[in-house]
């Protein structure tokens, strides 16, 4: 470790392994730590149109987008957030949650301020919903962390906690760092970004987790201020550039909990991206502005469960529940458990090279 | 009270009843109360435009805006400026001063408006160290002119970006958001220092629109020409109960081109505008601003697809922050 890796790892120090570290900034930064922003359009009299996400804000000269990460001085756009992680923590990959990606390792993941929607029942509003103004951050450009990553035994880098498409040059650059040091990198995203920007990343990126939050433009409309549409445009670009995708499924009580939209979900699962894209039901708890709402009864995670694994998907879990038997991997040809599971621990494997070890099944995802 | 021979009103019979009532009916530390739909009284909005402002070498003249400010508070209030400011404000007030400071020096609330504001809160009785000038951030401020300050016995400047925000959320309809600390956790009244100009976006950036200022989230807040949300923020109830006046520093104005400045398409406007019914004043800014549009050619705000829709927002039964009845609102010119 050279003193620039230290220096780095100490100061990661105080919030790995612990709860993430949010102060209240004591100042903003100066055009001179700014990095222009990929994936925009310069418009006439000093405006802009960012192309990053659908949503394809045209921005005033002083303003920033919607994910208010993004700003345009004088006609030219910045990220405000490049190499400026709020927050930074070792994770297990399978908190992220991905059962296919190399269990029992470990994701150095981190997030900065910031996202492009704004999920009614979020559970890091207090740094998806705020600003680089309000949310103290520290430096940790894309070498460190690789480095630290590597340093840190960690398996992957883990782009998470906010939302990573709108730090997506620092999610790239991280990336190839980490790649350059045989560290990989999932992304854990709302799948809410265009076409070239995901195309772009998906040749450095190793996993994506897409947070499919419902079925209906309806849910996205009021509880997301997103669209669905555009989502479903991503899971079906990487399935045709062959990345590893997984699917969470947050099931809120009397929001996206129906059993028909849950049909028509598995069933477009199976159809667009295969019976051996994992889908994980993943229960509720109240959250931000959603605190009026219980959580999600068990017995809904089951049902769901089962209409995925009845659609023919072969691997549907439950989330949020330890201890439920839909947290394990079963082999879809012989049924026996070929990953055992106690919330983010993996208690037992009986899988070698990517097969059963009872019936010599391949089972889908990236094991080594 | 010279100077009242000077007002020119735009209202009708019956108009010295309504000054009468609503200068009367205003009190210190009082929460802003909602326009009812069958309150007979008008709205007012002064418009005083001054006159030798400018200095030869580009710099106000301080007597002169004084003297603008004074006449514009006379003719609000109708009665002196002394008496007007002590029924506004008691001497257990911290006053904050929301200015606007997004675009620089050449377009944003004058320090020596601010300065003249300051004397008189001073008059008041309003202790110096209960005075704070704020707004989004320190560089605003400091690009606008205002020095950033938190000594001791001083006027306070400082940006809600070191001051910080709640921890609490604030909701109203489609709002959700943390509200800076100074609004919050310090003053007890504030006076909305606004500008006038075009806004990309929402169209128009005046009274309401100011308050974007206040909370740490306005990026979430400018889809569909900032409709409901610009009413939204304004029912958030620190901003409610807390906002007694607005002045806008109408000094210069740009209708075109907004929110940065735009040499071409602003004016010299020379004018302040007050109001306590913020979307009285909106209503009247918005008519200002299509009007010089006309002059120049330019489409409306409503063609350019960014109409201010949340004017009449702010004015309707689920938030009655004000009026936009022009009917309703009595202009006047001094």
């Amino acid at each position: 470790m050279n003193r620039r890796e230290f220096l780095a790892a100490a100061a990661l120090g105080c919030s790995i392994a612990g709860s993430p570290v949010r102060l209240i900034a004591q100042g903003t930064s100066g055009k001179a730590d700014l990095v222009e922003a990929r994936y925009y359009e310069k418009l006439a009299n000093r405006k802009i149109q960012c192309k990053l996400c659908p949503r394809e804000c045209v921005i005033d000269d002083l303003e920033r987008g919607y994910c208010g990460v993004r700003e345009n001085i004088g006609g030219t756009y910045y990220t405000l957030v490049y190499g400026k992680p709020c927050t930074a923590h070792i994770d297990p990959i399978e908190k992220k949650p991905l059962f296919h990606f190399l269990p029992g390792t470990s994701a150095f993941s981190l997030a900065t301020v910031g996202c492009n929607v704004m999920c009614k029942f979020c559970q890091n509003w207090e740094i998806s919903q705020s600003t680089p103004d309000q949310v103290k951050s520290f430096d940790l450009p894309p070498y460190d962390v690789a480095h630290v990553a590597k340093n840190r035994a960690c398996a992957s880098i883990a782009y998470t906690y906010s939302e990573p498409v709108i730090f997506t040059e620092y999610m790239h650059d991280s990336a190839v760092q980490g790649n350059e040091v045989g560290v990989r990198s999932v992304m854990i995203t709302n799948g809410y970004i265009n076409p070239q920007p995901m195309k772009d990343l998906c040749s450095v990126l190793s996993g994506v987790k897409i947070d499919l939050k419902a079925f209906t433009e309806r849910f996205y409309r009021e509880l997301v201020a997103g669209e669905l549409k555009p989502v479903l445009d991503t899971l079906v670009l990487l399935r045709k550039q062959k990345m590893w995708t997984e699917i969470v499924y947050l099931v809120i009580p009397g929001q996206n909990d129906d059993r028909k939209e849950l049909e028509a979900m598995c069933a477009w699962i199976y159809k667009e991206l295969g019976p051996d894209t994992p889908l994980h039901f993943s229960r509720f708890h109240p959250q931000y502005r959603l605190k009026n709402l219980p959580s999600t009864p068990v017995k809904t995670l089951t049902m769901a469960r089962q209409i995925g694994l009845d659609s023919g998907l072969h691997f549907v879990y439950t989330g949020n529940v330890p201890g439920d038997p839909g947290e394990n991997t079963y082999c879809p040809a012989c049924g026996e458990i070929v990953i055992q599971r106690v919330g983010f621990a993996v208690v037992s494997m009986s899988l070698h090279n990517g097969t059963c070890d009872k019936c010599g099944a391949a089972i889908a995802g990236i094991w080594s | 009270m010279e100077r009242r021979r000077f007002i020119k009103t735009s209202a009708t019979l019956g108009s010295a009843l309504v000054l009468g009532l609503e200068a009367s009916s205003f009190k210190p530390a009082m929460a802003r109360s909602p326009v009812q739909a069958n309150d007979d009284a008008k709205s007012r909005v002064v418009i005083a435009h001054g006159s030798d402002l400018n200095k030869t070498d580009h710099s106000l003249s301080q007597p002169h805006l004084a003297r603008l400010l004074d006449a514009t508070i006379e003719a609000f209030f109708q009665r002196p400026a002394p008496a007007a400011w002590r029924s506004l404000f008691s001497p257990h007030d911290v006053v904050g001063l929301k200015v606007n400071c997004l675009a620089g020096v050449n377009l944003s609330t004058h320090p020596e408006i601010v300065s003249e504001i300051i004397d008189r809160l001073l008059l008041a009785g309003v202790r110096r160290q209960n005075i704070i000038i704020f707004d989004r951030r320190n560089r605003d401020l400091i690009g606008a002119g205002f020095k950033i300050s938190q000594e001791r016995g001083q006027v306070q400047c400082v940006g809600n970006d070191q001051s910080g925000f709640t921890e609490q959320l604030f909701e109203h309809g489609a709002v959700a958001s943390q509200i800076c600390r100074i609004l919050t956790q310090r003053c007890t009244a504030v006076i909305n220092l606004p500008i006038l100009k075009d806004h990309g976006i929402v169209g128009l950036s005046c009274a309401l629109k100011n308050f974007f200022g206040v909370i740490n989230n306005p990026n979430k807040y400018h889809m569909n020409v900032g409709d409901p949300f610009v009413a939204d923020v304004n029912m958030l109830p620190p901003i409610r109960d807390k906002v007694r006046l607005t002045i806008c520093d109408a000094l210069t104005a740009q209708y075109e081109g907004g929110p940065p400045f735009m040499r071409e398409w602003s004016w010299p406007m020379d004018s302040l505008m007050c109001a306590t019914d913020m979307v009285a004043m909106d209503r009247i800014a918005w008519d200002i601003i299509e009007q010089k549009r006309a002059e120049n050619g330019i489409e409306s705000l409503e063609k350019a697809g960014r109409k201010p829709v949340y004017i009449a927002r702010a004015a309707d039964v689920e938030h009655r922050l004000g009026t936009d009845d022009p009917a309703r609102i009595q202009v006047v010119r001094v």
